[in-house]
């Protein structure tokens, strides 16, 4: 379980890098609450990005990628509506993002996929 | 990440379609979605081929597949569609060079580990197919026997998904056709070990039943049990010829439509014998389905013959749905999922007992069925439908003295056949150029032009058209049974012999 936590904790780490590095300003991180969490919260110029981390150890039980159900995006959807709620500023868009981690003999590969719903 | 496409054949009835497949390897989520109207069994394409294609070490995309099939309206239905969407996959992601599997077209039901199923109505798909023109069709190798009776197209017959790309790869031509799938020299349905010689004692009855055959006309044979209505029945198909290659096509696509083909060999080129038990619904006779519309009894006996034994047990609006294919050689099937239209020109073949109680007496002591019973027994055939009967035949019991002197009168089925092929022949000569064959199917219109007895023989009918006996349509009938009299006589033109005989068999059973 420990080395479970400690790898997605890993690859939530390499994605905010990763998101820092393309010029998105990160809000908030792992931010609760009873619905569920958002991993990682950020803007995008005008836009507030929602992202989902998703990493894995390797590709026996399917790529990370695919490993984001519809259910899920669809949860984001509403966690993205109940945390506007608690900010006094709006934003114009909101988008969904998908940062795919992959670890390869100890190096990770990252996808990222823009606007998935 | 790109487009490939490729193509597959949509079954419409029993024509086929040419079907676009396309697949967009494109960025977003993991997944596959296919659009254009899949069923149940199309939808669920999207595990076989993803699961055939990781079990055959091919790489599946992490990335959005999108399976586009067109024309996106045409509704999609089956598991054929399986090969053309794992080789689009295969194309877009570029496994399989793209131009390869732009043109031919691929069939074929994947399993799990990749191997390649056979699937129904290979044959009609690529009639379909061959419409395009120059066409390569790709097929499970289980159906190459079934697609090698198509002249003009290239098949070829693939074991598993490995094997396809490995051929697609190399580039090579295609390979040649199984030599052995030869269709002249297959052989489905053995003759029956039935024979016209096993019926002793209903001369008449045997003498109807060949100029049924010779002429393609429907039959109604009454009388009691035990008497041989079905056994003559099921003789009929005896003394038809083989299907000619056209029509032999045709009756083995219905079949492979509906998945009754033998595996084996599967051109069908004996008629078909259709016997359906009375309890029969008229989705199954007509030809029905919710989703997938199947052919009936009627199409399954499409140039051969549909037989209802105990015709009166059959529900009236069955028998009654019968008349529009016995008019018009088809049958349009309506549901939600749209109209299919199967071809249904058969013999008709009745066979009825006098009354419900068919006692075994002839002189009707040990019947105890009032009249009443009795008319409402056979007015169960209503008058349109025995209007469309154009001969109908009274099978009496026979005296022991007439079994024992109808002995040396039987013939074998071989002598009769060579009768009707010798009769069916004339007709065919005379009306080369035509799309008919047999007498029965001559248009009424022509029967009165091209095909009008002279006015001597004419004679017989017109007192019955004066009484009313003879409808405008029986007069139509006799006049065809006239035609294949004269052929089976060797004259030129029917007579009054042949008019009379006709007229007598028209009238038949008067009950």
């Amino acid at each position: 379980m420990a080395t479970k936590n400690e790898l997605g904790r890993q690859g939530e780490q390499l994605a905010v890098t990763y998101l820092e590095a393309k010029g998105m300003k990160i809000l908030e991180r792992n931010w609760r609450c009873r619905r569920g969490e958002i991993d990682v919260i950020a803007e995008d110029g005008p836009t507030l990005v929602v992202v989902e981390v998703k990493t894995r150890s390797g590709r026996s039980h399917g790529t990370a990628l695919e490993a984001v159900r519809p259910h899920k995006l669809a949860r984001l959807r509403v966690l993205a509506a109940t945390w506007l709620a608690t900010q006094s500023r709006g934003y114009e868009t909101v988008r969904v993002d998908v940062v795919a981690l992959e670890r390869f003999a100890g190096a990770f590969a990252l996808r990222h996929i823009r606007g998935v719903i | 990440m790109a487009v490939a496409r490729t193509r597959s054949v949509a079954l419409i009835g029993v024509s086929g379609r040419s079907v676009e497949v396309e697949a967009d390897v494109g960025n977003g989520l993991a997944g596959i979605h296919l659009i254009g109207l899949p069923d149940a069994a199309l939808s669920e394409a999207r595990e076989r081929v993803r699961s055939a294609m990781v079990n055959s070490r091919y790489p599946w995309p992490d990335a959005r597949i999108t399976i586009s099939l067109f024309p996106a309206s045409l509704p999609k239905r089956g598991s054929q569609f399986d090969l053309s969407i794992a080789v689009a996959i295969l194309g877009a992601s570029g496994v399989v060079p793209a131009e390869r599997i732009a043109e031919p077209f691929f069939l074929g039901e994947l399993g799990l580990d990749g191997r390649l199923r056979p699937v129904r109505g290979v044959l009609p798909a690529i009639l379909g197919a061959a419409e395009q023109g120059d066409a390569t069709v790709v097929v499970p190798a289980a159906n190459a026997a079934e697609a090698a009776l198509v002249p003009d197209v290239k098949v070829v017959p693939v074991a598993d998904l490995r094997q396809l790309v490995e051929w697609l790869r190399r580039g090579e031509a295609p390979p040649e056709p199984v030599p052995d799938a030869a269709p002249a020299t297959t052989r489905v349905l053995d003759r029956p070990a039935v024979d016209l010689s096993d019926v002793v004692g209903q001369p008449v009855a045997r003498r109807a039943l060949e100029v049924s055959a010779a002429g393609g006309h429907n039959l109604w044979m009454l009388g009691p049990p035990g008497t041989g209505k079905t056994l003559l029945a099921e003789r009929l198909p005896t003394l038809l010829p083989d299907l000619a290659l056209d029509h032999a096509l045709e009756v083995t696509a219905i079949h492979s439509v509906a998945g009754v083909l033998p595996p084996q060999s599967p051109m069908m080129n004996r008629p078909p014998f259709v016997g359906p038990h009375h309890t029969a619904t008229a989705a199954a006779i007509i030809g029905g389905g919710s989703s997938v519309v199947r052919p009936g009894a009627v199409s399954l006996a499409h140039r051969g013959v549909l037989f209802l034994d105990e015709a009166p047990e059959f529900p009236r609006h069955v028998l009654d749905a019968l008349r529009q294919p016995l008019e018009s050689g088809q049958v349009t099937v309506s549901r939600s999922v749209g109209s299919v239209t199967f071809p249904a020109r058969f013999i008709l073949v009745l066979a009825a007992n006098p009354c419900p109680c068919a006692q075994a007496d002839d002189q009707g002591a040990n019947c105890r069925c009032t009249s009443t019973i009795k008319r409402r027994y056979l007015g169960r055939l209503s008058g349109p439908l025995l209007d469309r009967v154009d001969m109908k035949v009274t099978v009496a019991r026979s005296s022991r003295r007439e079994l024992m002197a109808d002995r040396q009168f039987v013939e074998s089925s071989k002598t009769v056949a060579e009768r009707v092929l010798v009769a069916r022949e004339r007709a065919a000569k005379r009306l080369a150029g035509t799309p008919w064959r047999t007498n029965a199917e001559i248009p009424s219109s022509l029967l009165h032009a091209d095909y009008r007895p002279p006015d001597d023989a004419m004679k017989p009918m017109t007192s019955c058209l004066d009484a009313g006996t003879l409808s405008a349509r029986g007069l139509d009938r006799v006049v065809r049974v006239a035609w294949t009299l004269a052929d089976l006589a060797g004259k030129s033109h029917p007579g009054e012999d042949e008019t009379a005989a006709a007229l007598s068999f028209w009238l038949g059973v008067s009950a």
